[in-house]
């Protein structure tokens, strides 16, 4: 299906004949991964480019318009062991690697600045002390002014907007304290430099701006980091479409390739990508995903399909209203993620105590002015001690500080498979002491199993795996994995509802429901012993078989239950499905309290009933029906193989088959909580020693901001220390 | 000291030079893939080489 895909919405032209094409690769690790695909693509004649980033796992080929047909690459790339998927960039993501670059552009400026300054203000500072003319120095004050304000007018407007905005909602934040401190200590040394003052700040000032930029780029790189990988989940998911080109032929096309007014096809097992109306054929659909409704509906000409309604009998020809962005599934999802925009109830730990800290910034550098007023000092040396007041107080540790284990934390559960949407997230996991699960895709494997594939002779699993592949049924799809069967049996033919059969060396093979396999017998003697299982059968000539089909448990679930509940967390499960499949589920991995068929609301009422006793939830949970009450807890997580939706409204999501991202991510959290609040409590004891000096008027400006930076070191230097220790706990 | 008149604009001069260097090397994309550039440094052939075409 892969090679007959097209391409050409993907394509982008390079100039000069040429075209360019982005690849988002799966399994690229390492450099030498990065040195075989370059290499190997590189060899092919007309390609002018084969470049990896080992950084997003991305693949960018150029190549001679014409020459080549992309779907080459992606078959080359799979002969090397990569799977290989086009893929688009999402605006999100743009923009945050836009940010990004301006910010670093920002800090190289402020940086060459502060550097000059400093080669300036040495001199001066020496200068006093031996021989420097009054003129030689104020000279150099006007050569720092002239270098540090353009860089600082360029550089610090990341502060100035923010405050200005906060300022604007009448509110105060982070930005605000700094904003004055930069802005007064500027406008000081100016004055200063026109009198002929022995001091001016400007390389204070430019300091400040260059860490704090510093720390602003580091939190936006992480956060550039999540955007790219959720670029690359989704073009992994490769959403396509089947179009009807004309009346006979079919083509698999990119849903960003379909536009309203194209028919197409819809077959069972299918999802359908588009919002749309039947036209042909007739099948049971299952809308769950949209409506929340278990039961199917019958669809038939006329009748409207949404995007997420899974086909499940028949072929569908459906004429589109609707695609990709336009989609009602797309709509519901930016619903949800405005609300998720507009839930404020959780400030970020900083900005909580930005909020609280520069009022009582302002006004101790404001008592302090008017305290050596009164004492009798000069208006000039007041102001110089209050501005040097503003400076050591600036929250610089408060700026940094959290970011910086941000950072540190969110790279070490990067790295082991647990991707964070929001940088808050650690602060909201750290404080979870219950654990939700749903069931289905969470607790459970998403795919189907077989569960009785050993007892099955290897010629005739075989056989009914390559049967399988030509039916695209849920459990017929199982069966085939379970066979791990690669090519088709020629000439299948699939009876609406019942089955796919056909002829081997003379012989008929029918795999489908238990009657259309005269197997009830054999498929009943399972159902007694496991009610859950969905069964289907296998006929060839008078050999019969039947597979015991059902979904299998993450493997290490149980261990993962064992390991919260030591750490004192409560779990529970609270799942939409039927009470018998949820209370075995409930017994093998060892969780006593669950809660069967749930619907979406009462999933919510339990949460804020869980919430008003005092718990903080953490909501694990994938699929649409999920998705609102992953918004509604505290913190939530979701598998990455789960629907795109649930993915935009968890806090987290996690990779692979294994269910232990859930305890790592908790427990990294907490240690990065702990480490945190080290850090406040160092900026606190700092500011204690510090201001008292401040306000004795002991320290200048440029001293002030030189303790400052000391701080900030510290406190970075502390953060670096979460990698260690999450190491430990792997 | 009629030196400094000379010096200084040429430090400040050397530190542009460096600015322009790095926002040219920024722009160039090359801080978009940090991890792979440690790599490619110490690799042992040139792998893009036969693409300079």
């Amino acid at each position: 299906m892969q090679s007959s895909l097209d391409f050409s919405h993907y394509l982008k032209s390079a100039g000069a004949g040429l075209l360019h094409l982005d690849l988002a690769v799966e399994g690229i690790s390492c450099a030498g991964c990065m040195a075989k695909i370059e290499r190997n693509l590189s060899k092919i004649p007309d390609v002018t480019l084969a470049r990896v980033n080992l950084t997003d796992r991305r693949l960018a080929v150029e190549w001679k318009e014409g020459a080549i047909d992309p779907s080459f690459f992606v078959d080359r790339l799979k002969e090397l062991g990569y799977k290989a998927y086009p893929f688009e960039r999402l605006d999100a993501e743009t923009q945050e690697a836009g940010r990004a670059g301006a910010l670093l552009r920002r800090l190289g400026v402020a940086a060459f600045a502060a550097m000059n300054v400093m080669m300036l203000s040495i001199p001066v500072w020496s200068g006093n002390v031996s021989d420097m003319l009054p003129e030689q120095r104020d000279f150099f004050h006007w050569l720092s002014a002239l270098i540090v304000l353009p860089a600082a007018a360029y550089s610090a407007q990341p502060f100035f907007s923010s405050a200005f905005t906060a300022l604007r909602a009448r509110s105060v934040n982070m930005d605000v304290p700094i904003s004055i401190g930069i802005i007064l200590a500027l406008g000081m040394s100016l004055v200063e430099t026109a009198s002929h003052a022995d001091h001016a700040y400007f390389d204070a000032a430019i300091m400040l701006i260059a860490f704090l930029l510093a720390g602003r780029y580091l939190d936006q790189n992480m956060r550039r980091r999540t955007r790219a990988f959720a670029g690359n989940l989704a073009a992994l998911k490769s959403e396509t479409a089947t179009k009807f080109v004309n009346d006979e032929e079919v083509s698999t096309v990119p849903i960003a390739a379909i536009a309203p007014g194209d028919i197409v096809l819809l077959r069972p097992g299918e999802r359908s990508a588009v919002d749309g109306n039947v036209i042909s054929g007739r099948s049971e659909i299952d809308q769950s995903l949209i409506t929340g409704e278990t039961l199917p509906v019958v669809a038939m000409p006329g009748t409207a399909v949404y995007a997420g309604t899974l086909v499940r009998s028949g072929t569908l020809r459906v004429r589109v209203a609707a695609a990709s962005e336009g989609t009602l599934l797309a709509e519901i999802s930016r619903l949800l993620d405005n609300a998720l925009q507009a839930r404020s109830r959780y400030l970020r730990l900083a900005e909580r105590a930005a909020r609280m800290y520069a009022p009582v910034v302002h006004a101790t550098a404001l008592l302090t002015m008017i305290g050596w007023l009164i004492a009798g000092a000069s208006f000039h040396d007041s102001i110089v001690t209050a501005i040097a007041v503003l400076i050591i107080t600036c929250p610089c540790a408060l700026g940094l500080a959290i970011p910086a284990v941000q950072t540190v934390a969110s790279g070490a559960l990067f790295g082991s498979g647990v991707p964070l949407n929001s940088a808050d997230a650690i602060e909201r996991l750290a404080e979870i002491d219950r654990v939700i699960f749903d069931k289905t895709g969470t607790l459970t494997l998403p795919e189907l199993d077989v569960a009785n594939a050993a007892a099955i002779p290897a010629d005739m699993l075989a056989l009914a795996g390559r049967l399988a592949l030509s039916s695209r049924h849920p459990v017929a799809a199982a069966v085939a994995r379970a066979a791990k069967a690669v090519s088709p049996l020629r000439s299948i033919e699939e009876e609406s509802g019942q089955g796919v059969h056909g002829m081997v060396d003379g012989c008929e093979v029918r795999l489908g429901r238990p009657s259309y396999c005269r197997a009830d017998a054999e498929a009943n003697a399972i159902l007694s012993r496991d009610p859950e299982a969905s069964v289907v059968a296998f006929r060839h000539g008078e050999a019969c078989h039947v597979f015991a089909v059902r979904q299998r448990l993450r493997p290490d679930a149980a261990a993962v239950v064992d390991k919260l509940r030591r750490c004192g967390i409560g779990v529970e499960i609270v799942s939409g499905d039927r009470e018998p499949a949820v209370r075995m589920a409930a017994q093998s991995v060892g969780i006593y309290e669950w809660r069967a068929e749930v619907t979406p609301v009462d999933k919510i009422a339990r949460i804020n009933e869980l919430a008003r006793d005092g718990f903080r939830v953490l909501m694990v949970g994938d699929g649409l029906n999920d998705a609102p009450a992953l918004a509604a807890a505290h913190a939530s997580m979701s598998p990455v193989t789960a629907t795109h939706m649930s993915q935009a409204a968890a806090d987290a999501v996690f990779l692979g088959e294994r269910l232990a991202p859930v305890a790592t991510a908790i427990l990294v959290s907490r240690k990065a909580r702990a480490l945190m609040r080290q850090n406040l409590w160092l900026a606190v004891i700092y500011n204690a020693l510090a201001v008292p000096v401040a306000i004795a008027g002991l320290v200048t400006p440029l001293i002030a901001a030189a303790a400052m930076s000391g701080s900030s070191v510290l406190v970075m230097l502390n953060a670096l220390r979460a990698r260690i220790r999450i190491r430990e706990i792997g | 000291m009629e030196v400094l008149v000379f010096l200084v604009p040429l430090a400040i001069l050397l530190g542009a030079i460096g600015l322009a260097a790095f926002l040219w090397s920024l722009k160039s994309g090359q801080y978009d893939d940090l991890d792979g550039a440690a790599w490619r440094a110490i690799a042992d052939d040139e792998p893009t080489e036969s693409s300079n075409g």
